[in-house]
């Protein structure tokens, strides 16, 4: 099936499979590989995108479901040279290891700062509760999202 | 020529908390990881496996798989272009099983197609017929005589005997144990994958997630009948490895579709075949007994371990001598008993994961003294700290420790360290059962507890440990670059930063460019054993110091010293240095294990606050406190991100994380049901960094990795204990351990110290 739908601001239509995931699509066919393919049962958060706004896992949204919405993946947040305060925060609290997680958890945070502002650490580790790591053990994940917070995300 | 102003003061320098180069590329989705890497035009591979744990292969049909829409190879072991056998310690894995297969899982028949979609339905279309055999899966069992044996050469991969002092040695005290290690998973968040392309020589280049290229190489060429140098490895971006990424999984499977099909090929393993993909930690089964003087100093330990190898052998030999050397714990014990066995079964293959067979006894050990403190009735801290290792103490190996802090100073500064307040019981989220709303705090007990471990750094026994650096200075755009050339691989764990950090430290130049690892250059050595730091970054230490010695001989020649000048002056012409750096040698293991076969000695404790609710058996881990010897801090950083990521392995050892078996078939391999902590579980961590340094290390930073993972465990289970009084023999510790008081039992009677292959029966 064609499936138009918009991803970073621009219009795109793909040919995809009835079976197939909005991530396989972001990945395989639109080559926009920022959102991580780890567990693709929407255990580890580690695919997570915008979808009109909203965070979902990209794993779990079928490309069918994902047609004629608004898709924003980590690829539309900064440049190298121009960070996004939420990545600058991962990049300076050192938050990063092995980073196939990393493009999950700065959407998700994105998504949690965006509807508060300021979160307490209980409602950090609420809201990130559905992104795995396995390297950082979370603290400076959690010392990230704090430098991040009251920031314009 | 002008004299040079005072030099701008550098930033990133040893001991700075820098950030990562490679952070803003992973934090944007730029970085490209080895499942990320695409050509135009390249087929997919899959991966037929077994599913039974051990059966003989009668015949395998492919024609159906063959004829399929955009399936373009099928192989199966006829088609393999040799006989060699690959394999980590032991070569004792066929590419493709032929005759027999021995774990669920085992490849058996790959495919490469134009769809991933096309060759995973052709993977269901190859017919394998099999004869299932009675599977093997109790590795007390596999060693008894009369077992049926797995393998031509029999069932016992390695047999490992400490003996020290008086093996029959007598104490007033004396304190036994059996105990057990369930099946943890490295759980990387990255699935293995690569990238194989023909090369026009007939030869092949791999672009591959792995620990250590030049490993791979050895085992990959010889099976693709090529010669070495036909075989190119490049690495790809990792997705954390913790041993995981040791064996080869699918790095000769690539290179055989890319050589058959003449075509670019990708092979990504999901999450599933990724649990089946790659090894495991070694469950263990362990007996202890402890005997001490009435006044607390140890005066022997036995213990007898058995560790389930699985279907071939990858590291576990080198597993098995870990459990045994370490077995005693970081304690002066004069006497010692160790027999550690490492046993072939039909369950999955087990090989390295962090830790790497200290964690195993050290659970056992630590579990040993707390129950010796209550029978002595002394302090379970006091107890470990009278009886700790200093410098010039020997282990059980009879090796002295050497350049360490004394850990008893580590006991005491982390048994001193802040504790958290009282639990909350008004927020049920920081109650166990967390936002699940099950308790206010009536069934809530705590419990506090502190364990300590220690692990050597390195490669062992007499192995020839060496890591190359190429380090080439050059002048761009009037500014000095260093480019850092190393085969080591960036894991996660930070290496770029060690290498950028220390060339940037010794040669005063600002600008680090640590290059893509490959083959190229020489062998770094794996990413394991907490070996690294001290390894690679001795080389680049080394190569760094070289060229420094040539700007110093530019500068004289110009007739002034090299502080007088610009670097960037002196590179006229490049410098380029290339140094292969070795630590001291080792000594092979002997028959009792009686020897110098360690580099050095890595210390930690760790002391554990837990709420248990004892209705439930639900656990909530509220503070991990650590001191840890690492020498020195060459990113202080991301020493805390090491000590905070190994914790959370050992706390998800403790209370979650097991592959639970049922006749050789992993039951959860899902990140559903295999279950790793998350936010809300990871409580803080308290990090009391020593930096105690060796004279051989660079900067005497002595490497980091391994005991966070050590030690933490047994700090949480006992934790757990001193909350509720259960006896918690094996750990994950499960609900029903905690409410019903279950204890594991192997069902065989082993007395400590003897060997396993002589168990009897309990019923």
């Amino acid at each position: 099936m064609r499936i138009r739908l918009r991803v970073n601001g621009t219009e795109r239509s793909v040919e995809a499979q009835d079976h197939e995931s909005l991530l396989t699509v972001l990945r395989d066919d639109l080559r926009l590989a920022g959102s991580k393919n780890a567990c693709e049962q929407g255990e580890c958060g580690s695919c997570s995108v915008l979808m009109d706004g909203e965070l979902v896992c990209a794993c779990l949204v079928l490309a069918g479901a994902a047609a004629d919405r608004e898709v924003r993946t980590v690829e539309s947040l900064g440049t190298m040279e121009r960070m996004h305060p939420v990545q600058q925060a991962f990049v300076d609290a050192g938050a990063v290891q092995c980073g196939f997680c990393t493009p999950g958890f700065v959407i998700s945070t994105v998504a949690l700062l965006r509807a508060n502002p300021e979160p307490s650490d209980a409602e950090i580790k609420e809201a990130l509760a559905g992104n795995i790591c396995r390297c950082t053990g979370y603290g400076k994940i959690l010392e990230a999202v704090h430098r991040a917070a009251g920031q314009r995300v | 020529m002008t004299l040079a102003p005072p030099r701008t003061r550098l930033r990133g320098v040893v001991g700075e908390s820098a950030p990562r180069s490679d952070a803003p590329p992973k934090t944007q989705g730029s970085f490209e990881y080895a499942s990320d890497l695409a050509r135009d035009g390249m087929l997919h591979g899959a991966t037929v496996r077994s599913p039974h744990a051990r059966a003989r292969i009668v015949r395998i049909d492919t024609s159906a798989a063959r004829a399929m829409p955009g399936v373009v190879a099928v192989l199966t072991s006829a088609d393999l272009p040799t006989d060699e056998l690959f394999g980590l310690m032991r070569r004792d894995q066929l590419v493709l099983a032929r005759g027999e297969v021995r774990y669920v899982g085992e490849p058996v028949a790959l495919v490469a197609a134009e769809d991933t979609e096309q060759a995973r339905l052709a993977t269901k279309a190859v017919k394998v017929e099999y004869e299932p055999l009675p599977a093997v899966t109790d590795p007390v069992a596999a060693l008894q005589s009369g077992a049926p044996q797995l393998h031509s050469f029999g069932n016992v991969i390695e047999d490992v005997r400490v003996v020290h002092g008086d093996p029959k040695a007598k104490a007033d005290i004396v304190v036994s144990g059996e105990y057990e290690i369930g099946m943890q998973d490295q759980a990387p968040l990255g699935p293995e994958a690569g990238l194989a392309i023909p090369d026009a020589d007939g030869g092949v280049t791999l672009h591959i997630a792995t620990q250590w290229m030049h490993e791979d190489l050895g085992q990959i060429a010889p099976c693709l009948g090529l010669p070495r140098e036909k075989v190119r490895l490049v690495l790809a971006g990792v997705g954390g490895a913790f041993g995981a990424r040791e064996d080869v999984t699918l790095q000769i499977h690539l290179c055989l579709l890319a050589l058959a099909t003449r075509k670019p090929v990708r092979m990504v393993y999901g999450r599933e075949e990724s649990f089946y993909g790659h090894v495991h930690r070694h469950p263990a089964r362990l007996w202890y007994e402890h005997g001490a003087k009435r006044d607390g100093t140890l005066v022997y330990v036995r213990a007898t371990i058995v560790l389930d190898g699985g279907a071939y052998a990858s590291s576990s030999p080198a597993v098995v001598a870990n459990a045994a050397c370490f077995g005693a714990g970081p304690y002066r014990v004069p006497n010692a008993v160790i027999h550690a066995v490492g046993a072939y079964t039909d369950n999955p293959p087990t090989g390295a994961m962090r830790g790497f067979g200290a964690v195993q006894s050290c659970f056992a050990y630590e579990a040993q003294m707390d129950r010796l403190a209550k029978a002595l009735g002394m302090d379970p801290v006091e107890l470990r700290a009278k009886n700790a290792l200093r410098d010039g103490d020997e282990i059980i190996t009879s090796q002295p420790v050497e350049g360490s802090e004394p850990v008893a100073n580590l006991i005491r500064r982390c048994a001193a360290m802040r504790s958290p307040g009282e639990p909350d019981t008004s927020d049920p989220a920081a109650m166990p059962g967390g936002v699940g709303n099950i308790t206010r705090g009536e069934g809530v007990r705590r419990g506090t507890a502190l364990a300590a471990g220690f692990k050597n750094v390195c490669y062992s026994h007499g192995f020839d440990d060496y890591s190359t650096a190429r380090v080439r200075l050059v002048r761009e755009r009037g500014e000095p670059v260093a480019y850092v050339l190393t085969a080591a691989a960036e894991v996660g764990q930070g290496i770029v930063l060690v290498c950028e950090q220390i060339a940037r430290s010794v040669l005063e130049v600002q600008r680090v460019v640590v290059e893509t690892p490959n083959t190229s250059i020489d062998s770094a050595g794996s990413s394991s054993a907490s070996r690294q730091t001290w390894m690679t970054g001795g080389a680049v230490l080394a190569a760094c110091r070289e060229v420094r010695t040539e700007l110093e001989r530019r500068a004289k020649a110009r007739g002034r010293a090299l502080e007088d000048f610009e670097v960037a002056d002196l590179l006229d012409e490049p410098i380029e240095r290339t140094v292969k750096h070795r630590h001291r040698p080792t000594e092979a293991r002997n028959e009792t294990t009686q020897n110098h076969g360690h580099v050095a000695f890595l210390f930690a404790a760790h002391r554990a606050t837990v709420d248990v609710d004892v209705e439930t058996g639900l656990v909530k881990v509220v503070q991990v406190a650590t001191s840890q010897d690492v020498g020195k801090a060459i990113n202080p950083v991301a020493v805390v991100g090491q000590l905070e990521g190994g914790i959370a392995q050992g706390l998800g050892l403790a209370v979650m994380e097991e592959l639970q078996l049922r006749d050789g078939q992993i039951r959860n391999a899902s990140f559903t049901d295999y279950l790793l902590p998350t936010m809300l579980d990871m409580p803080p961590v308290v990090c009391d960094i020593v930096e105690h340094p060796h004279r051989d290390a660079p900067f005497g930073a002595k490497g980091v990795g391994e005991p966070p993972t050590i030690s933490s465990t047994p700090a949480i289970v006992a934790a757990i204990r001193a909350a509720t009084g259960r006896e918690l023999n094996r750990v994950p510790v499960r609900p029903d351990d905690i409410v019903f008081g279950t204890v594991a039992r192997s069902g065989w009677r082993v007395t400590p110290g003897d060997d396993p292959r002589k168990a009897a029966r309990t019923e």
